[in-house]
């Protein structure tokens, strides 16, 4: 089907919508959505003034209070630098890297036909949200398929890869309305296009996936150390899978912002993988992990803002480069061998008892 | 437990069943496993065929059979993982897939895919233990939670926020403490299981397993890739727990270990072709019609 006879087909789907039809939904979405875009209206205000005062304080030129957007990006990227590794952490550990990338894939699907939906219904949604939609869709389809076919993991990642930027060429490639215009921001990301209404949308992001995964962390670990003996224990894992993959979804649509389509996977890898090979405990990676990608998107857009270059790309060198480190370190570690091998203690059935040493 | 019936040349012996250690239904006390006439198979062929098992609180029962002869996945008809085509799997009384009460069960698998390259120490391994006890979830089964949920339902009661996001009580804690004592491993409480031998990861899921207070614990083949010296401290872990009062079911292919260490075998192949006292199954020549050849089993150091 050429591309002029699909652009056709779905402008002629479209036009027999009635978007009049729409307007009690707008209204009920409405009543819910302005009280919260109000209040995360009210938190971005309150952050302004805090980096007007860190400007104050420092003279940091980006921070200058001129630059509204640059706040705005700092703030999504103090988000993404909490949120990614978070969920990254389940992510690697479960042999999952790459399922950043192909949900990224999908989310510029997502993105895409939010373009086009506006472009061709003037539907005045934004991009990212529609982004958040498809990508999560998309989310369960990966697991579904891996369920169902019983495919290797990767194998479901790919065809959702594709197909998510299979979508996403088609759609732009109809070019209704001047989609091509603007794409280039959500592949490669861009600090200067963070607007207000996407800040809002990356807070709402940011509370569901800290919220979810600190409810949910006892479980997720256990599925991901050891998926049979959680499900012994009366886990739902297909349920955890999927609230994980789902989580994954929206940290991908909320780092895509600054990070890009092409970048954005490495925020959930790198600075988990750079943890690992420092961290003694689970607990302590987390921690690290999170501290990691911080200075990676601080030094980041840092260096992003006054060598005027891209910052998905900086970002990702400067994790990077931390990885290096840490995996030098890490190295430095078991060459020192500071650990002196204990004893075993001894098998005592009788809890009572303290162990003994070096019978076994 | 009863043997199966069959249909085909490799009929089951019935009279191979010890009198006094036969016929499901037939012992005291309750059933902890009960897996009747169950077939299952992944395919139209099927991996296990009208399999009936019993096994009764404190007992220790190992499973043996060839490769491919159905052991892991009766192990996970009988936990629920996998639902019967035919037959029905219990645990405690219950449906085995609808069994909710999973701090009862432990289970160990084997140490290969254990953690991989995970950073995470003993201690975070053996806290999973509690994790069925913890958490939201588990708030509607304690009444002390709900009462004071009731009392004060926007109260910031320690207890009732620990429950809400999952953190250990002192219990909890004290109960992991105890089952790495139990297993000999709090000098090794700290480490990252992934630098620990495969005989003390084997340790480790163990104590994971009695933090949970697990009353059956499930085995399969456990000591694949640990050292001699360390499988016999496992068994003898193993024993002793038993005696406790703990039931065991141990998948296993160490037919000598099984001979040394267990109360009572199951030899499978596809059909239960023996089921009886440890002692019987060595004298008897079930274990050359379920493998298909001349073997047989060398006991007594050998």
């Amino acid at each position: 089907m050429s591309a002029d006879l699909l652009a056709a087909f779905a402008g002629s789907l479209l036009a027999a919508l009635d978007p009049s039809l729409l307007l009690p939904l707008q209204g009920v979405v409405g009543t819910v959505a302005d009280p919260i875009f109000g209040a995360l209206t009210w938190v971005l205000e309150q952050w302004y003034w805090l980096m007007d005062w860190v400007y104050y304080f420092t003279r940091l030129e980006m921070l200058n209070p001129r630059y509204r957007f640059m706040h705005r990006a700092v703030l999504v990227g103090l988000c993404i630098g909490v949120m990614a590794p978070l969920i990254g952490t389940f992510l690697v550990h479960r042999q999952l890297a790459l399922i950043g990338d192909a949900l990224a894939h999908t989310a510029f699907a997502g993105v895409a036909v939010g373009l086009f939906l506006n472009a061709v219904i003037d539907l005045g949604v934004s991009p990212y949200l529609t982004a958040v939609v498809v990508a999560m869709i998309a989310a369960l389809f990966i697991e579904l398929i891996s369920e169902v076919t019983d495919a290797y993991n990767d194998v479901s990642m790919a065809i959702v890869l594709s197909t998510g930027f299979a979508l996403g060429t088609t759609l732009i490639s109809l070019n209704a309305g001047g989609l091509a215009v603007g794409v280039n921001q959500f592949l490669f990301g861009n600090l200067a296009t963070v607007s207000p209404r996407s800040a809002a949308i990356l807070l709402v992001l940011f509370a569901v996936v800290v919220g979810t995964v600190t409810l949910t962390r006892n479980q997720l670990l256990y599925v991901t150390f050891d998926e049979t003996a959680a499900a012994v224990s009366g886990i739902p894992v297909n349920w955890y899978n999927r609230i994980t993959v789902m989580l994954t979804a929206m940290v991908v649509v909320g780092a895509m912002q600054i990070m890009g389509v092409i970048l954005v996977a490495a925020m959930l890898v790198v600075p988990v993988a750079g943890a690992t090979q420092v961290s003694r405990s689970f607990s302590e990676s987390l921690v690290v992990s999170v501290v990691l990608a911080e200075l990676a998107v601080l030094l980041g857009i840092g260096v992003a803002f006054y060598g005027g270059v891209t910052a998905g790309g900086v970002i990702v060198l400067v994790a990077v480069g931390i990885y290096v480190c840490a995996v030098a370190l890490g190295k430095l570690q078991s060459i020192r061998g500071d650990q002196v091998t204990p004893d075993m203690g001894s098998i005592d059935t009788d809890t009572d008892a303290s162990a003994g040493a070096g019978d076994d | 437990m009863s043997s199966s019936e069959t249909d085909s040349g490799t009929a089951v012996d019935t009279n191979e069943q010890p009198p006094g250690a036969t016929g499901r239904g037939e012992r005291g006390g309750d059933h902890v496993v009960d897996v009747d006439d169950v077939t299952f198979g992944y395919t139209a062929t099927p991996v296990v065929e009208d399999v009936s098992l019993t096994v009764e609180s404190g007992e220790y029962v190992a499973v043996v059979g060839p490769n491919g002869s159905g052991k892991s996945t009766l192990m996970q008809l009988m936990l629920g993982l996998l639902r019967p085509d035919s037959g029905t799997a219990r645990l405690f009384g219950e449906r085995a897939n609808r069994f909710d009460d999973g701090e009862r069960i432990g289970y160990v698998a084997q140490n290969a895919d254990a953690g991989k390259e995970m950073p995470i120490t003993v201690r975070e391994v053996v806290k999973m233990g509690r994790f069925a006890h913890i958490g939201f979830g588990r708030i509607g089964d304690d009444q002390s939670l709900v009462d004071a949920l009731r009392d004060a339902p926007l109260g910031t009661s320690r207890d009732v926020l620990d429950a809400v996001f999952g953190r250990l009580s002192a219990s909890d804690w004290a109960a992991v403490d105890d089952a790495l004592e139990t297993v000999g491993m709090s000098a090794f409480a700290d480490r990252r299981i992934t630098k620990l031998s495969g005989g003390q990861r084997q340790r480790a899921f163990i104590a994971r397993a009695l933090a949970s207070e697990a009353d059956l614990l499930v085995l399969d083949e456990p000591t694949v890739g640990v050292d001699a010296e360390s499988v016999d401290a496992f068994y003898d872990l193993l024993a002793a727990l038993n005696d406790e009062g703990i039931t065991v079911v141990l998948i296993e292919h160490d037919l000598g270990a099984v001979v040394e260490h267990a109360d009572r075998v199951v030899c499978l192949n596809r059909e239960v072709y023996f089921d009886g006292p440890t002692d019987e199954f060595v004298e008897s020549d079930a274990l050359a019609r379920a493998f298909g050849t001349e073997a047989r089993l060398l006991t007594g150091g050998n």
